[in-house]
């Protein structure tokens, strides 16, 4: 039940940053799938008790790598696709309580937070990283070495 | 002394490099990436027949010249306002790819190209509104919120989001905007905490402040670095980061406040 609902608020909330971010009209559904499956990745992760930092390094990959499916067959720019689903691992709630914590000066808490936050921020970069390295390999092994889509 | 043919050769020359930056241009304000407005601007340029080109991109302009015969051309364009505009990033992905595929010529392409870049192409206000509104009602609940902090954490993000348009067209100073819709918002969800609608503030704040997270600076700023562009890459990054700060800060105040 649980898993239900966190399935669809994330698919509504990605679609939701796809018309704030003007992606177009037939893309938003993409957009809200990709951020669902990585969501639904995160929070199956984090729930077994994985960490928070790997569960965004999973799941930031996995947005990736299915923008990188998507702009190939809908031949789209990737970031339509990937934008969208990876807002919701952006560490906004940690972020929150770091300036919540120093605002109450409770300094050591806050920079603990505040280091966390830094590091799912790296872990998005880094999934994001092994996706396209995922992403440069398969087509360089590809039959047709050369690719005149714009990727 | 230049003769005809190279007069018009160099007039042909400007005219693709007037396309290339146009493109390019549209792409740099609607926020694609660094690597991928290189690429388009390149490939129009290739398709018409300019082999050599060298381009150098950053956030705020873009610099580039065509290697093809003397004297070398080189253009600048300075980008002073950017937005977030993914259609028309793919509108003109598409332009460039029938470039390349000869579909259309030089003129064509301009055309197409000015179209682009004149149209309003946004979603309606109230769409933009909803959709924010929609969105921080389910990062309230993804952020393990209860059903109790949807309604208030929708109303607050959609009406945050509206006072950082409105902000942002009263006062068009950077990150300030910013910082007085997190204000808002902070204000807006406390009032709501006081008159018994919603459960947990936190919640509640967290998922209304989520239509203002920098998410495509960030994703950009990463792939700008992976793709080398240094400068870019660094830029966007210390961009979102300022960004995420004057929301922090807007949050901060509220709480500071109460």
């Amino acid at each position: 039940m649980i898993y239900l609902e966190q399935l669809i608020t994330s698919f509504i909330a990605s679609a939701a940053f796809g018309v704030i971010f003007n992606a177009p009209k037939e893309s938003l559904v993409k957009c809200g799938l990709s951020g669902m499956l990585g969501w639904i990745v995160y929070y199956l992760l984090t729930s077994y008790g994985y960490g928070t930092v790997l569960g965004t390094l999973a799941a930031s990959f996995l947005i990736a790598f299915i923008s990188h499916l998507f702009a190939k067959h809908y031949k789209m720019p990737m970031i339509i696709f990937s934008v969208a689903g990876v807002i919701p691992l952006v560490p906004g709630g940690l972020a929150y309580d770091t300036m919540r914590n120093f605002v109450e000066n409770d300094y050591n808490t806050g920079i603990a937070l505040g280091v966390k936050a830094l590091m799912i921020s790296g872990a998005i970069a880094v999934g994001l990283i092994f996706s396209e390295v995922l992403n440069y390999v398969i087509r360089k092994s590809a039959i047709h070495p050369y690719n005149s889509s714009n990727k | 002394m230049l003769s005809e043919e190279i007069m018009n050769n160099q007039n042909q020359i400007y005219e693709i490099m007037n396309v290339c930056l146009l493109a390019g241009k549209i792409m740099l304000r609607s926020g694609a990436e660094t690597y991928r407005v290189e690429d388009t601007m390149r490939r129009i340029a290739l398709a018409f027949g300019i082999e050599e080109t060298h381009s150098y991109v950053t956030p705020t302009g873009i610099m580039f010249s065509a290697d093809y015969g003397q004297p070398e051309t080189t253009r600048l364009v300075r980008i002073s306002e950017r937005t977030t505009d993914l259609k028309k990033v793919a509108l003109v992905n598409d332009v460039s790819r029938r470039i390349s595929g000869g579909v259309i010529d030089l003129n064509e392409a301009r055309r197409q190209l000015k179209e682009i870049e004149r149209a309003d192409l946004m979603y309606p206000l109230w769409m933009q509104i909803f959709a924010a509104g929609m969105a921080s009602g389910c990062f309230a609940i993804m952020f393990l919120g209860g059903w109790g902090d949807f309604i208030p954490a929708l109303m607050a993000g959609g009406a945050g989001y509206y006072s950082f348009i409105l902000f942002h067209r009263l006062i068009p100073v950077k990150f300030f905007a910013e910082f007085l819709a997190s204000v808002f918002i902070g204000v807006c969800s406390s009032i709501f905490l006081l008159i018994g609608i919603g459960n947990e503030l936190d919640k509640i704040i967290i998922g209304a402040v989520m239509p203002l997270v920098p998410g495509l600076l960030i994703t950009n700023a990463v792939r700008d670095l992976m793709a080398g562009h240094l400068v870019s890459g660094l830029s966007k990054g210390a961009e979102a980061f300022l960004t995420a700060f004057a929301i922090g800060s807007g949050i901060a105040v509220v709480l500071s406040l109460q």
